[in-house]
């Protein structure tokens, strides 16, 4: 135990010298706390539905930074000590792969999550305290929860691909293809076959794709309080055969710990 | 105790199509200190991996300490272990301390005491004044000193350097076999792997010689002087052609040192003839270093003309050879 939290506290500081954590907090913070500003200013009504719309907003955003921001974080965090032959030498330390990987995972996913939690938690005070309404802080609880699994989720995948890889640049490579699978390709996918395929694939066979993908998880669990008629695209069909909050979050933290499952795994496999 | 340390029964490594080594066996036992020599690419550091366990072997069975050191019990005897990589770049952007502190609480020591033993051992290697400075920012031969102060840890009962004095001055070089010695007193058994042979000598026990992956020699260097029976050189001063003259002597004599190369066996009688001249003013005597040993052992292999590396190899020594 002690050994996963002296690897997690130095890839935390880590985080922390890089100005990691300064940074993506900044940028979650402007984001936010622009959107919420500005998007109530446009909409004209300030008041519990503009929180929703302002969600939602915010989600279809951090949808896209998310993922980027936890891949380049984390893509090189094996390959690029494999290449500077420290990973040689931690493994040859009392410090077994799977607590390696676990403590890079809580180091790193720590910057993510802290970054998450105060970038957006800023303007879910600001909205708070101008609106009054706790109903700020549950939407906000809810949305920065999902935020930071979805975080956590691309750190692991992450953490496959600079597993699987023995070039810091392939990583990179690879984790720029992984980021637009996800959060582009994927829906475009989806739509093509909503459009290309009449009456084949039904609401829940929809739903059930959308599992296959964290970031479209994390986008249910925040539409879900949106009425279809303000979302469009593949998303409006698959809200009205929503999943309960309960069940999203599950497979969200399932796409958490599989991609983890599945890293130790090629970790104790990999020969350096 | 009387079990050695380290033992290698018949084994055999190999990458896809490459065998980086073939029936290897030795043993290492405690307080012994083991020189490893051989070519660029003649296994090596695939040999330290084995007994390190972060390879395991294709072929053949490596125990160190009394068990496989690729198994799941071996964990708890890497606290016993040290080890210097070959080229390792240390984390950069953090300070020497820090790396070293990290190092340090990974081997099990806890806050306090990590850092302040990180200290005591940067301050061993003489990198202590540049310890609150990043890592980028160091020379060569101070990341290679932070590199050694990584390796002596906690004492290891089992060191395995692979090309410690890289990049050492000739003080770091005299301190870092210094500090080899005092841990052979302590009962810490080292392999070393050089490739500057000269200097070595006086710290190794026993000497492994490696050729493409196959043992040459091993054995202590007076066993593997006599088994190569080089010639002694001895150089005498002040005979003024005396020497061209005896019979005894003028047969052992070489034009191109000006010395006279005598087998082992015959070195006394030699001697004793050279002192009964009354001029005889100076006299060297240089046994087989380990340099010409090393030489020798390879010039042996009879793969030496059939592999890529053997013609750097020769190519070298003809250099060597154009330098004289
Ligand atoms: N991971 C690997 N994959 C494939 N081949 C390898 C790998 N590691 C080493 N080899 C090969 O195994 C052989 C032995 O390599 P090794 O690193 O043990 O040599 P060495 O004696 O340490 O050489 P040097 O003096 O240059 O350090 C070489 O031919 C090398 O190309
Ligand atoms: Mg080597």
């Amino acid at each position: 135990m002690s050994q996963i939290l002296t690897v997690a506290n130095k890839e935390f500081q880590d985080g922390l010298r890089n100005r990691w954590l300064v940074s993506i907090t900044i940028i979650f913070a402007i984001l936010s706390i622009g959107l919420t500003y500005f998007g109530a200013a446009a909409s004209g009504s300030v008041g519990i539905t503009s929180l929703s719309t302002t969600v939602a907003s915010l989600a279809s955003l951090a949808v896209f930074l998310i993922p980027l921001i936890a891949l380049l974080l984390s893509y090189d965090s094996f390959v690029g000590e494999q290449e500077s032959g420290t990973l040689l030498l931690l493994l040859t330390y009392p410090l077994s792969k799977t607590q390696l990987l676990l403590g890079k995972f809580i180091g790193q996913g720590g910057i993510i999550a802290l970054a998450t939690l105060l970038g957006f938690g800023a303007s879910a005070i600001l909205l708070y305290f101008q609106l009054g309404d706790s109903a700020v802080i549950q939407t906000f609880a809810l949305f920065i929860a999902s935020a930071i699994l979805l975080g956590l989720s691309f750190t692991a995948i992450a953490y496959l691909i600079s597993l699987s890889v023995s070039e810091k640049s392939k990583a990179a490579g690879f984790a720029l293809i992984t980021w637009f699978l996800f959060a582009l390709a994927f829906d475009l996918a989806l739509l093509a076959l909503l459009v290309g395929i009449e009456n084949g694939l039904t609401q829940q066979g929809l739903m059930q794709l959308m599992m296959l993908n964290p970031a479209d998880i994390f986008r249910l669990v925040n539409l879900a309080g949106l009425d279809s008629s303000d979302v469009n695209g593949v998303l409006a069909i698959a809200i009205n055969a929503s999943l309960s909050q309960g069940q999203l979050f599950s497979i969200l933290i399932a796409w958490v710990v599989l991609p983890l499952t599945l890293a130790t795994f090629i970790f104790r496999k990999k020969t350096l | 105790m009387n079990s050695p340390l380290i033992t290698l029964n018949n084994v055999s490594k190999r990458y896809r199509q490459l065998d980086a080594l073939t029936s290897v066996s030795m043993s290492l036992n405690q307080g012994e200190v083991l020189g490893l020599f051989g070519h660029n690419g003649a296994g090596k550091t695939t040999m330290m991996k084995l007994i390190l366990g972060v390879i395991s072997p294709s072929q053949g069975e490596v125990i160190v300490m009394g068990g496989a050191p690729d198994s799941k019990e071996a964990w708890h005897l890497r606290e016993k272990i040290g080890y210097l990589p070959e080229n390792v770049s240390f984390y950069e952007q953090l300070t020497g301390l820090e790396v070293l502190t990290y190092f340090t609480k990974l081997k099990g020591f806890s806050g306090k005491d990590a850092k302040k033993y990180a200290i005591s051992l940067l301050e061993q290697v003489g990198v202590a004044h540049a310890m609150k400075r990043q890592v980028k920012t160091y020379s060569k031969g101070m990341r290679q000193r932070l590199g050694l102060a990584q390796a002596f840890i906690g004492k290891p009962k089992l060191l395995l350097l692979d090309e410690p004095t890289v990049g050492l001055d000739p003080i770091a070089t005299a301190d870092f076999y210094k500090t080899v010695d005092q841990l052979k007193i302590q009962g810490t058994s080292v392999i070393l792997c050089s490739h500057v042979l000269p200097g070595v000598e006086q710290h190794i026990d026993r000497a492994l010689i490696l050729s493409s992956g196959k043992v040459l020699a091993m054995g202590t260097l007076v066993e593997l002087r006599n088994k190569a029976n080089l010639p002694v050189a001895i150089k005498p001063s002040g005979l003024n052609g005396a020497v061209l003259e005896d019979i005894k002597l003028n047969g052992f004599f070489c034009k191109n040192t000006n010395s006279l190369k005598v087998p082992e066996n015959k070195k006394m009688t030699v001697l004793k003839q050279l002192l009964s001249y009354d001029n005889l003013a100076d006299i060297e005597v240089e046994t087989a270093s380990l340099e010409r040993l090393y030489q020798y052992y390879l010039n042996l292999d009879p793969s030496l003309d059939l592999n890529s590396d053997s013609n750097n190899r020769t190519q070298r020594s003809t250099l060597e050879e154009a330098g004289k």
